[in-house]
């Protein structure tokens, strides 16, 4: 066990180096001048010779890219070139907003989604099953957006159930007040989809003998489904889960952007359209660092679901 | 003799031949077929300028609703002001440009200002500018599939040409090209567009580029091909010592040619199943591109673009431009997943 997760570690190295050297590559050779983005196209030659040193621009390539994995590993990425503000306090600040919606979303889309899809793949056939499968590709073919917006519009500005948008210092209050309205589209709009995903992983389950001898031997129903089929769909789901969970660091940037949340997406989102490079950079490699971990743990996590799973 | 023997057995219809017999059989696939012609007709049509060409003419009064809804009568009041008749008092005497103003009435008469009659109602409404729903519609169509597609052939021609090396030649070669796909997949698909999108707007590539779809298409191609490669990889693996390789090997055919003569057709079908998907995939991420400001430029417009409009004008009650720009995304979107489905299908009997 140990010595896998080593090896896995081991293996990450190239993985990893290959994505700083990407990240810092493409900025270096294809992003714009940072002088130019900084200083403006009038600045003048002392501003910008100033600039250059300070940012050691004027140093070799490899020196920079070497100054590149520094601030990876120190976690210190120095400011950002737009507002000043320190990137770790960016950081710190923005991730807790995102989480705030971002679990909640998560832990619904499951939860429902395994529900539902269960009840389907058990009625599979039927003309629920089928009526609920063309439901699911209408309903895929209808842009996010158009979800959000119509949402935003009905519940929130027409019927008044909840605040179109807001934020505030507290969690509990954005928890209960902000927070519902998001989540409640969110976990809408991603609840066809992963319906039918999850309904595909039942199905894989239902159609082996184990279901069948158990229906033999006069296990009720409601015992089969949800412990024999669940338990034994639970290395799909949990990789399904595990490709998911990165996402809630960055949070789902289109809600944070119609709500309003100052959330980690949404400043992603207005770094790019500030061409504030280090954030995006820092956001990118430690994002990429994450998943990578997540996969790690996910295989490890396969041994407990399941003990016929060896790790090798 | 054996070619006599070989020209007397019927002769057996080819692989895609087959595959559209199946396909005529299928109805779903073929009204989806239909569904699709018809949009990328309709999407040829605007970029010849026969439909939709003036689709930034301001034909209607601002918000025209569509025809069937009628006339709103929403209270406010618009009165022509009547040109006061003669001035009252001659001040031509003091006016020191007075002996010019003939001449200037001559000049402008020669050019001729046409008033267009702004309609009150448009056939899906207008936009607060006043620009037909409907040309707009078009238009966006235009650029929201033909990004889609160059976007998707982009990828699907990266990712086939990387597997084919990756999967024909494995080694040293095979080794690189899997350490980059697992760079590319390490990242966050979102966070990677966020970046190229970052590097191709204020990079030196964004003078060369403009903002034009080009970026779009770049940028949903760089992300994309990660899948394509990695299928197309297996199958070439799976058909690099088949023995029709070997065959073509013994009489002398070159690596490039036993890899796109010989084995490429072989696997064509997975290469077009795989393209249509992504082309479903790459339309709504350009709509929520646009949306976001990173998409297509401001003089343009596509679903996104009007999506992004109508978030604001639903707030003001003028909600057919989120419906049109909605349902002919939905109606596409839907007719190129199904014609997808019923495309695989038709491709690989095995697969039922």
């Amino acid at each position: 066990m140990i010595s896998y997760i080593l090896r896995r570690i081991w293996q990450m190295v190239p993985t990893l180096l290959g994505v700083i050297l990407l990240i810092f590559f493409l900025f270096k050779f294809f992003g714009g001048d940072p002088v130019e983005i900084m200083a403006g196209l009038k600045a003048s030659p002392e501003r910008i010779a100033s600039l250059r040193a300070q940012l050691g621009l004027d140093k070799p390539v490899l020196e920079q890219l070497w100054v590149f994995v520094q601030q990876i590993f120190t976690f210190n990425w120095g400011k950002s070139w737009t507002t000043n503000e320190s990137i770790a306090t960016i950081f710190s600040t923005r991730l807790p907003a995102t989480l705030t919606i971002m679990i909640p979303i998560l832990l619904l889309e499951v939860v429902l989604a395994i529900g539902a899809g269960l009840a389907v793949a058990y009625v599979r056939g039927s003309l629920t099953d089928r009526a609920i499968m063309i439901l699911t590709t209408v309903a895929l073919s209808i842009s996010f957006l158009v979800y959000i917006i119509v949402g935003q519009y009905l519940f929130g500005f027409v019927l008044g159930w909840f605040p179109v948008q807001g934020w505030t210092n507290s969690v509990w209050k954005n928890l209960i007040t902000y927070a519902p309205l998001p989540v409640f589209l969110a976990v809408l709009v991603s609840l066809a989809p992963q319906t039918r995903l999850y309904r595909s992983f039942f199905l894989d389950e239902i159609g082996h003998d184990y279901v069948r001898t158990a229906r033999a031997k006069g296990v009720t129903e409601n015992t089969i489904m949800l412990k024999h089929v669940l338990r034994n769909a639970m290395i799909p789901i949990l990789t399904n889960v595990a490709t998911n969970l990165p996402g809630v660091f960055i949070g789902s940037f289109l809600i944070e952007v119609f709500f309003s949340i100052p959330g980690l997406g949404r400043e992603i989102l207005v770094a790019v359209n500030r061409s504030d490079y280090p954030v995006i950079q820092a956001a990118t490699v430690y994002l990429a660092a994450l998943t990578m971990v997540i996969n790690l743990i996910t295989d490890v996590l396969y041994k407990f679901v399941d003990p016929r799973v060896t790790l090798k | 003799m054996t070619t006599d023997l070989v020209h007397a057995l019927p002769k057996s219809p080819g692989v895609w031949a087959e595959a559209w017999k199946r396909l005529k059989n299928d109805r779903v696939g073929m009204v989806s077929l239909v569904v699709t012609l018809f949009f990328i007709v309709l999407v040829l049509l605007a970029q010849l300028g026969v439909v939709a060409k003036g689709w930034q003419k301001e034909v209607g009064t601002p918000f025209a609703p569509p025809h069937f809804v009628g006339k709103i009568e929403d209270g406010s009041q618009s009165a022509v002001i009547d040109s006061i008749a003669g001035a009252s008092v001659d001040i031509s005497d003091v006016d020191p440009l007075a002996p010019r103003y003939q001449e200037w009435a001559e000049r402008a008469a020669k050019f001729k200002a046409t008033i267009t009659q702004k309609s009150d109602t448009l056939p899906f409404g207008g936009d607060q500018l006043g620009r037909d729903v409907l040309s707009k519609v078009i238009k966006g169509a235009q650029v929201s599939i033909t990004v889609g597609l160059a976007a998707a052939l982009m990828a699907t021609l990266i990712g086939t040409i990387l597997g084919a090396i990756g999967g024909y030649f494995g080694g040293r070669i095979g080794d690189f090209l899997e350490w980059v796909y697992n760079v590319f997949t390490a990242i966050p698909y979102i966070l990677l567009v966020f970046a190229l999108a970052a590097v191709l707007k204020s990079g030196p590539l964004a003078a060369t580029l403009g903002s034009g779809v080009w970026t779009v298409v770049i940028i949903l191609s760089l992300v994309g091909w990660t899948g394509i490669y990695r299928l197309v990889r297996a199958e070439y693996m799976k058909h690099r010592s088949r023995e029709y390789v070997r065959a073509a090997e013994a009489i002398g055919a070159s690596h490039t040619s036993r890899m796109f003569t010989h084995i490429l057709p072989n696997i064509s079908h997975v290469v077009l199943v795989q393209l249509s998907l992504h082309v479903v995939g790459f339309i709504k991420a350009e709509v929520i591109l646009s949306f976001l400001g990173l998409g297509v430029p401001i003089d343009m417009v596509s679903w996104g673009t009007m999506l992004s409009e109508a978030q604001t004008e639903l707030v003001l009650g003028k909600w057919w431009q989120l419906v049109a720009a909605t349902s002919f995304m939905a109606a596409f979107v839907t007719a190129f997943a199904l014609l997808t489905d019923a495309l695989r299908d038709a491709l690989d009997p095995k697969l039922r």
